[in-house]
């Protein structure tokens, strides 16, 4: 069974259609890119997937609960960091994660809390105020709230967004070290990074899917040209 | 399937966590030291200098609760605007709505901890107890009874304020539209508003006007009166209020 599917989704904001009959599904193991320009609908269609936004249309499932219809058990299964990765600003780090394992009902959510400072480097800053912190800190607080009960499903929206290539590194290699256990869904503009770290590129363009294979046979598919000119070719 | 960490959602313990995050989030700000001293401050002065309350040489506490629709009109919406529009500011809306809590453990646990900020607020003017009790022999349940009432028209201006936070993600129109919104509902029932309305309206229709003001439902707590239509009045303008903004949030 795949761990995330999403059906027929589709979003629109007044007149303007922002996801339109998207259908995907990811299975344990794999890491998607979810590529397209800004407002192509990568946003829209993961708050759908994750439960903030009701489609219009169709349904998502994660690890096989409808986010509508059982948003509870479907929403203890993900993770899921929202773009910016927001955080309660005035919390402690510490405080923060505390309060995220809480409500997400960990049974060992002191050693947990623990456990995901030290694997997202925060330990250092557990007792600083989230608004003191820089982006690159910033960021990794946002994905420590999505990993701290170590879900099944992981939704990440640009989470190397404002990072420098050292930071953007580091996130790589965390999220690379869990991938195999879960399934992702990443967002991102860096086409390098879909290439180092995603098994699957999904590509998204005014609402609609244009593309759903991995980075290699979509190079293959044009012969000779780089990421960038592909994802060029395909949103315009 | 089985999940690495173990999953136990209880449903009081994410409402409880909310409570207590929204409580002493209050405290991590120097907005709820001000908003404790200015109320206490205008409670008491009010009652002294305006309601001649020393001079009315009356052992008891009705000139210091009659102008409590004033204060919450003014403080309920200023504690209540950071509800739901900080949540939309700073994005945290949609982290709290994709972990696994209802809109309503949310809601519920945002509400009674802006109300119980403002039952911490209203507990500092207990001294005023004190001073009427070495001033004269009160009747201390008609007190008890002025404060439960007084608690009641702060959550009543607590649910409208909640509606308005719930509608904006601006803190400042939040208040301002909650402060509009309690205003009205204070000067409905005051002689002022009686008598242009009756210039315009039968008189049947005027007192009838009058009944959804805060000061007529006040009133008969402060004479140590637990009446029905008050005690509806104030629960049920709470209750709606969170009911409205939760649905609001829900339908976001």
């Amino acid at each position: 069974m795949a761990l995330i599917e999403a059906k027929n989704l589709s979003k629109s904001f007044g007149t303007i259609r922002a996801v339109s009959n998207v259908s995907l599904s990811v299975e344990r193991g794999e890491v998607i890119g979810f590529l397209g320009p800004n407002g192509a609908g990568k946003s829209t269609t993961m708050k759908l997937i994750a439960g903030y936004l009701q489609p219009d249309q169709g349904s998502a499932r994660i690890a096989g609960f409808d986010v509508s219809e059982s948003p509870v058990e479907a929403k203890g299964r993900l993770g899921y960091s929202p773009e910016g990765a927001p955080a309660y600003g005035e919390m402690t780090v510490k405080e923060f994660l505390d309060f995220a394992a809480t409500l997400r009902g960990l049974k060992d959510a002191t050693t947990r809390v623990q456990e995901t400072l030290a694997l997202c480097r925060l330990s250092d800053v557990a007792g600083q105020s989230v608004d003191t912190l820089s982006k690159g800190y910033r960021m990794r607080v946002g994905f420590a709230q999505a990993v701290i009960h170590d879900p099944e499903v992981l939704i990440l929206d640009e989470p190397t967004d404002g990072l420098d290539p050292n930071q953007k590194h580091e996130v790589r290699r965390i999220l690379a070290s869990m991938a195999e256990r879960k399934a992702v869904i990443v967002s991102t503009h860096l086409l390098e990074e879909v290439e180092a770290l995603c098994t699957r590129v999904i590509l998204i363009s005014r609402g609609e899917i244009r593309c759903d294979e991995t980075p290699k046979s979509l190079l293959a598919r044009f012969p000779g040209k780089r990421m960038d000119e592909i994802f060029r070719h395909l949103t315009t | 399937m089985k999940s690495s960490v173990t999953l136990r959602l209880n449903p009081m313990r994410a409402f409880r966590a909310i409570l207590a995050r929204e409580f002493l989030g209050y405290f991590r700000t120097p907005l709820a030291y001000v908003f404790l001293a200015v109320f206490n401050a205008f409670a008491v002065s009010l009652a002294f200098f305006v309601g001649s309350f020393y001079e009315s040489g009356i052992a008891n506490l009705d000139r210091f609760f009659i102008y409590h629709p004033w204060l919450w009109a003014f403080l309920a919406p200023a504690a209540g605007a950071r509800l739901w529009a900080e949540e939309r500011r700073q994005g945290t809306l949609e982290l709290l709505l994709t972990w696994p809590v209802t809109v309503w453990q949310a809601a519920l646990g945002k509400f009674i901890a802006a109300w119980l900020f403002l039952a911490t607020a209203l507990a500092m003017s207990l001294p005023m107890v004190l001073t009427v009790s070495w001033l004269g022999k009160p009747d201390l349940g008609t007190i008890a009874c002025g404060y439960l009432g007084s608690l009641l028209c702060g959550g009543a201006c607590l649910g409208i304020a909640a509606v308005c936070s719930a509608l904006t993600r601006s803190q400042v129109i939040a208040f301002v539209t909650g402060f509009l919104a309690c205003f009205i509902l204070v000067i409905v029932g005051y002689g002022v508003l009686d008598n242009l309305l009756s210039g315009i309206l039968p008189t049947q229709y005027v007192s009838n006007v009058a009944r959804i003001g805060l000061w007529r439902n006040l009133e008969p707590f402060t004479l140590g009166i637990l009446g029905i239509q008050p005690l509806t009045y104030f629960i049920s303008v709470a209750l709606a209020g969170l009911g409205l903004s939760t649905l609001m949030i829900e339908r976001r």
